[in-house]
């Protein structure tokens, strides 16, 4: 099944005009926030396919920015929010890209500060759920509705096991997992969807096991 | 757990329950949530419409200006008392355009499946409201109702244009008020059934065509279709009118039509009254592109 509630058909409240174009984006851009951990100082943000053509109209522009802003999708702020960025002095630039992508709804964010940057894609899937389908360069399928980790890790053994022992030392289950790595013994990912919110503390004995590079997450 | 409108309405024959409570009681099992929460969180939903029908009345514009202030107009027409479709129809088409309206200018709306479509579910409800008074339950059971049938279409077919074309969209929010508006008028569940499928009917092969690619032409006017074929179908069904084809299979006839139709006729923005050359006009215009004459 692939609609489990009501509320997937009366829902979600949202700010106007379009699911896929206004509220998935949100979506996206507040998923973006989450995984940088805080407000970025700029953003770089190109809209590929439905999305470069309607952006304007669809609100999608400023709706991925209040999802930066950390806006839900019912945020009436997000009509206002490229200037309420703006105000607070981040950066931002829009561009539009003809390149053929595998799906019509989708945004490519290049978002930092001074000391750090991230860059992902999201698409809109429609009625407002949404995928990143790529992290940092890593390839991913990561949807925005469930509490997620993920952990840059480097591979080596013993790395995905000191992770999952952490997780089950503190009865938390794991509803999907996923790892990916650029190569042999470099630089991996590992994508754990939750079915909870997981405690600053948690998340800090994450990052002090063996290999943990940097541990980010989606809360619900 | 129902899968189909068959199992749905033996549910409720066999419990001797509403198709709202049927529904409460699925999403009670399936998320074990208590029935407070899931009837609060419906009645948020259902003041979210409230609220938008009411400042649609007053007149919303997009920002391409292409749509707007049509619910105004069409309650100061009913004022007039020379309607002739009737004042309840009217005020249904009124409500979801204003909904819809309220919607393309970037206001705060319910999904019903989908923004789109925003606009037939409170349309045909705040118009029934009015003739027959329902509780504040009564009216949450409404949207628990149409919920439910749009659960079945969204598990068996689509509920978006891009999926299945305006006939996903629009269609499932007109059929599912329509079962709603037979269930608060007293109908039996079955008379909901056939409501639903007459309604569906009526809407199959829909495509979805929108201009410049933005939920306003015709995405609005459509709502307006969807909010009276819903109050006529339902008026049917009361009237012991039943569907020859069986929900079920209308829903799947549904499927079967929207995979058939091209992605140019999916909400691309590249056929239908989008291709026409006033579509294509008015889209070049708002990309802020020169329309050079031939």
């Amino acid at each position: 099944m692939k609609y489990k509630s009501v509320f997937d058909i009366i829902g979600p409240v949202m700010v106007g005009p379009s699911s896929s174009h206004t509220a998935g984006a949100a979506r996206i851009g507040r998923a973006a926030r989450n995984l940088f951990g805080k407000e970025p100082t700029y953003a770089e943000i190109i809209f590929y396919g439905s999305f470069a053509k309607t952006y304007k109209g669809h609100g999608t522009d400023v709706a991925v920015v209040g999802g930066l802003l950390d806006y839900d999708t019912a945020n009436e702020k997000i009509r206002h929010a490229i200037k309420i960025a703006t105000d607070k002095g981040i950066k931002i630039n829009f561009h539009e890209e003809d390149t053929a992508v595998d799906h019509p709804n989708t945004v490519r964010m290049k978002i930092g500060n001074a000391s750090e940057s991230m860059e992902l894609v999201g698409i809109s899937i429609g009625g407002g759920k949404v995928e990143i389908t790529e992290l940092n360069g890593f390839e991913l399928h990561l949807s925005g509705n469930h509490p997620s980790i993920l952990i840059m890790h480097n591979d080596r053994f013993g790395a995905i096991a000191a992770v999952t022992q952490v997780l089950a030392k503190h009865e938390i289950n794991i509803g999907r997992m996923e790892v990916s790595r650029k190569d042999v013994g470099k630089e991996a990912l590992m994508v754990i969807e939750l079915d909870q919110n997981i405690e600053p503390f948690i998340e800090q004995e994450l990052s002090s096991s063996n290999h943990i590079l940097r541990v980010s997450k989606i809360v619900d | 757990m129902f899968r189909t409108v068959a199992e749905l309405i033996s549910i409720t024959e066999n419990e001797n329950i509403t198709i709202a409570e049927a529904m409460i009681r699925q999403e009670m099992d399936i998320h074990d949530r208590s029935r407070e929460e899931i009837i609060g969180q419906m009645e948020q939903n259902l003041s979210v419409m409230e609220k938008a029908v009411e400042d649609g009345l007053k007149g919303a514009h997009s920002q391409s200006g292409l749509v707007g202030g049509d619910a105004l107009l069409l309650q100061e027409y009913i004022k007039t008392g020379n309607s002739l479709s009737g004042d309840l129809v009217l005020d249904a088409v009124s409500k979801a355009v204003a909904t819809n309206e309220v919607n393309a200018a970037m206001g705060i709306i319910c999904a019903t499946p989908t923004a789109g479509s925003a606009g037939c579910v409170p349309g045909a409800l705040f118009a029934v409201k009015e003739r027959l008074n329902p509780t504040r339950e009564e009216m949450i059971d409404f949207l628990f109702t149409s919920g439910a049938f749009g659960f079945v279409v969204a598990n068996n077919a689509f509920i978006s244009g891009a999926a299945g074309g305006c006939q996903a969209e629009v269609g499932s929010a007109a059929a599912m008020a329509s079962a709603a508006v037979v269930e608060m008028a007293g109908g039996t569940p079955q008379q909901s059934a056939e409501a639903f499928a007459i309604t569906l009917k009526n809407m199959l092969g829909l495509v979805c065509d929108p201009v410049a690619g933005l939920v306003e032409v015709p995405c609005v006017k459509r709502n307006a279709a969807g909010a009276s074929n819903a109050i006529v179908s339902a008026d049917m069904a009361l009237a012991g009118i039943t569907s020859k084809i069986p929900c079920d299979e209308v829903i799947g006839a549904m499927y079967r039509v929207g995979k058939q139709m091209p992605s140019s006729l999916r909400e691309t923005a590249e056929g239908g009254l989008a291709a026409t050359p006033t579509g294509r006009a008015l889209a070049a215009q708002i990309a802020g592109n020169n329309v050079t004459k031939e």
